[in-house]
């Protein structure tokens, strides 16, 4: 098992944000073959039905398709992968935000300082 | 795959003498789940797993497993796995392959023995020269070899070192189907919650939660050990 959870969250949350990563990495790319919800779960440690969840989800966010017979498959436009993207920088910006904020730094300060870098 | 209830309780109370050691039990779990029953020692885990498994008589209320009342048939597709030990010492780890063999219509000797590789377990190994951790690994390998509808565990990682643990955790996960039931009760919960899809907990005789464990950390915010803990802190 290489992936580290926080079990304080669902876990099939975290999967998918994993395999969004991968999306944006590149790792993964549309044509590839999904592997079998047996070696996902081996892979990350967890429940096969946590797998399937996050699979289904994915689905249903049209980033993947499945075929009876052959299996799923990664189906992801370019351009909902930048929209992926832009919702997890989004998301980074508002957690370094909060960090800042903890440590009694304006967003206006922080903005600076990164200019500063 | 349509799910179908392995194991139902329905108003079951057990005394040991006049102390009650369950009271009031009802839950059903279902096929292609993996569960995981969870108390301190003494809470009645071990009473509701012998129970399943008919090894208890004097109770009230009903026990059905797969829709049926203990019998030949009940006893045929659970694969239990009991906290104690029960080979002799002088038996080489090929023995007791045999014996569940001969025991077993549904035992699979061929994927024994490829656990048994994988666990670094030698069938000329004698039981006595294995250590606690070891025996565990075995005893879980004989018992997830046959191809059961349920499975039952009771504390299949007490004595297994946290290295192990993740490789009786893939033979767990490995072993999967959505056609059967695997239900395995431990007290150690931080290392292995992620492969329970329900966790039922049992305090006091009592089951005082029994729930999706994805959407008890939804509610809670919290793992599985924490509520644990939280429930059970004294």
């Amino acid at each position: 098992m290489t992936f580290s959870f926080n079990d304080k969250f669902p876990i099939y949350m975290q999967i998918i944000d994993d395999i969004k990563a991968q999306l944006i990495s590149e790792k993964l790319k549309t044509g590839d073959q999904v592997d079998s919800v047996r070696n996902l779960a081996l892979f990350y440690g967890v429940n096969p039905n946590t797998i399937q969840k996050a699979l289904s989800e994915l689905e249903k966010e049209g980033l993947m398709k499945s075929e009876s017979t052959s299996g799923r498959f990664i189906n992801a436009s370019k351009e909902k992968i930048d929209e992926i993207k832009d919702i997890v920088a989004k998301e980074k910006v508002s957690k370094f935000l909060n960090e800042m904020e903890g440590l009694g730094i304006s967003k206006d300060k922080a903005v600076l300082m990164i200019m500063e870098e | 795959m349509e799910e179908k209830v392995l194991i139902e309780f329905k108003n079951v109370n057990k005394k040991y003498g006049k102390k009650v050691a369950l009271n009031n039990v009802n839950f059903s779990v279902s096929s292609g789940r993996i569960v995981g029953l969870l108390g301190p020692n003494g809470a009645g885990k071990t009473t509701i797993i012998k129970l399943i498994n008919g090894l208890l008589k004097d109770y009230t209320g009903e026990i059905l497993i797969d829709g049926e009342k203990h019998g030949v048939k009940s006893k045929g597709i659970i694969s239990y796995l009991p906290d104690v030990d029960y080979f002799q010492s002088w038996m080489k780890i090929k023995d007791t392959l045999s014996i569940f063999e001969d025991l077993y219509e549904d035992f699979d000797v061929e994927k024994a023995m490829n656990l048994m590789y994988k666990m670094n377990l030698s069938p000329n190994m004698r039981v006595k020269e294995l250590s606690k951790g070891m025996k565990e690994k075995m005893r879980l390998i004989l018992v997830m070899s046959r191809n059961a509808k349920i499975y039952i565990l009771d504390e299949p990682i007490g004595g297994v070192d946290p290295a192990s643990r993740e490789v009786v955790l893939d033979t767990i996960l490995n072993n999967y189907s959505p056609e059967s039931l695997v239900l395995f009760s431990t007290h150690l919960i931080s290392d292995i919650e992620r492969v329970f899809d329900q966790v039922i907990f049992v305090k006091e005789g009592e089951i005082i939660l029994h729930k999706d464990a994805e959407e008890l950390r939804l509610e809670r915010n919290k793992s599985i050990d924490e509520i644990f803990r939280e429930e059970f802190k004294w």
